[in-house]
């Protein structure tokens, strides 16, 4: 298939599904397949996790999103939903948790915490951030976020599920074999991890003050 | 209810050459604290514990303080020799010192069985540097094992007769002692958007240097 002009556009697939008539790529098959059995590691932290929990009970049920089977080994899992604070001490476990999760793997940062320490950024035993370590994909605010927040993340991970090519530039980690898939873990050091941050995965963002020009 | 007064006539009349103090409280909440010396801890908190009229049994909290080293002002009185024939005059002059710092480890016992308390005893420690034990409580309540293992590791006091003293919230290769008033936090100071109090002091040492002559960072 010509990768500039598809031999089908969109619209045109739409309306032959409306007429009854399927079309399909193997690549929307494969991706629409993953986007609805992505399963979760059965791992919290925090008040998030409790959650997290309500999300996978009836009344929310995140099996609705093909999501239900939260699995207790990470080798089993898609998904890491860092749901809760992430302490200093806790943060090589829970990149150890993510390295041993076989690709491909997403990782959701629930709450405040997960996303950049929250409350607790300027202490001096909690992590400003799984992303400091971990790739995430989806960030979902709050303190906690209720549980709808997090199916809306979880639909915003299938939607990124989707998107995602099988080939070229824009394929996922685990296609393209250039990439490392492993996260360097934190060594717990004397006064603080070592480093503090993987610097292949997160720099510090440049600070500009726009009225200091 | 007992006060403390009561309890500490109790303990030195059960055992004459401990010291036993009174540390008083001047909140209107009165709860004044009972100051026991290291070397008679265990056995007077055995007493408060067993002795029937007391049934001290239950320990809910073990805390610690950090005493810093404090510049005490004396105001000493001199009498010099006044006007010949006239009488002595009377100088006043400031003397500093330093008071030695200590870090102090705080009890609060509760009494089930008599529904009383609660009863606050207080231990203190040498120093905050070499002198830092003070006898474990837990052999007495074992509610105190944790909560010691915790103050161990906040404040570095060491508990002499502790079954199992680790660090219980830091790992075991953390070296400081973070609820200790000098201790340093790692230099890891994030941007914030709207920072104030301590985080604004620390953004500020994080502020690009100025660059031009006028600009300051000084907001």
């Amino acid at each position: 298939m010509n990768e500039t002009q598809p031999a089908l556009t969109s619209q045109e697939r739409d309306e032959l599904r409306r007429q009854g008539v399927l079309l399909t790529s193997l690549e929307e098959l494969y991706n629409w397949g993953r986007s609805h059995s992505v399963w979760p590691l059965n791992f919290g932290l925090a008040c998030c996790a409790i959650e997290m929990i309500a999300a996978s009970m009836a009344k929310f049920d995140i099996a609705r999103f093909g999501s239900e089977v939260f699995r207790p080994s990470p080798r089993q899992a898609d998904l890491l939903i860092v749901s809760g604070t992430v302490t200093k001490k806790m943060a090589p476990h829970v990149v150890r948790l993510w390295n041993q999760m076989p690709e491909p793997k997403y990782c959701i940062a629930m709450g405040a915490c997960a996303i950049s320490g929250g409350p607790f950024k300027q202490g001096y035993n909690v992590l400003k951030g799984i992303d400091r370590f971990i790739p995430v994909d989806i960030y979902i605010p709050g303190c906690p976020p209720r549980p709808e927040a997090l199916l809306h993340g979880l639909v915003q991970l299938q939607e990124k599920i989707r998107g995602q090519a099988l080939t070229g530039p824009e394929a996922p980690r685990h296609l393209r074999s250039d990439d490392a898939c492993d996260c360097p873990v934190p060594e717990l050091g004397a006064h603080d991890i070592e480093p503090s941050h993987a610097p292949g995965v997160w720099s510090s963002p440049s600070l500009v003050r726009p009225d200091k020009g | 209810m007992d006060t403390v007064e009561h309890v500490r006539e109790r303990l030195l009349a059960r055992f004459p050459g401990a010291e036993v103090t009174v540390v008083p409280n001047g909140s209107p909440a009165g709860q004044h604290s009972l100051l026991i010396s290291a070397a008679h801890a265990l056995e007077i908190a055995r007493y408060l514990r067993d002795e029937p009229g007391l049934a001290y049994d239950q320990c809910s909290n073990v805390t610690g303080i950090d005493w810093r080293d404090r510049e005490v002002i004396d105001i000493v009185k001199d009498s010099q020799p006044g006007a010949p024939g006239g009488p002595p005059v009377v100088v006043e002059r400031k003397v500093k010192r330093i008071e030695p710092g200590y870090l102090e480890v705080v009890y609060h016992l509760y009494s089930l069985a008599r529904r009383e308390g609660p009863v606050v005893l207080r231990l203190r420690t040498g120093n905050r540097s070499t002198a830092v034990s003070v006898p474990s409580l837990t052999p007495v309540w074992r509610s105190c094992e944790f909560q010691e293992r915790e103050v161990f590791d906040l404040f570095g006091v060491v508990f002499t007769g502790h079954p199992d003293l680790r660090r219980i919230l830091m790992w075991d290769g953390y070296q400081d002692h973070p609820m200790r008033k000098d201790y340093v936090e790692p230099d890891d100071y994030e941007w914030e958007p709207t920072p104030h109090g301590d985080v604004l002091t620390k953004a500020k040492r994080h502020y690009p240097a100025p660059t031009a002559p006028g600009m300051t960072n000084d907001e």
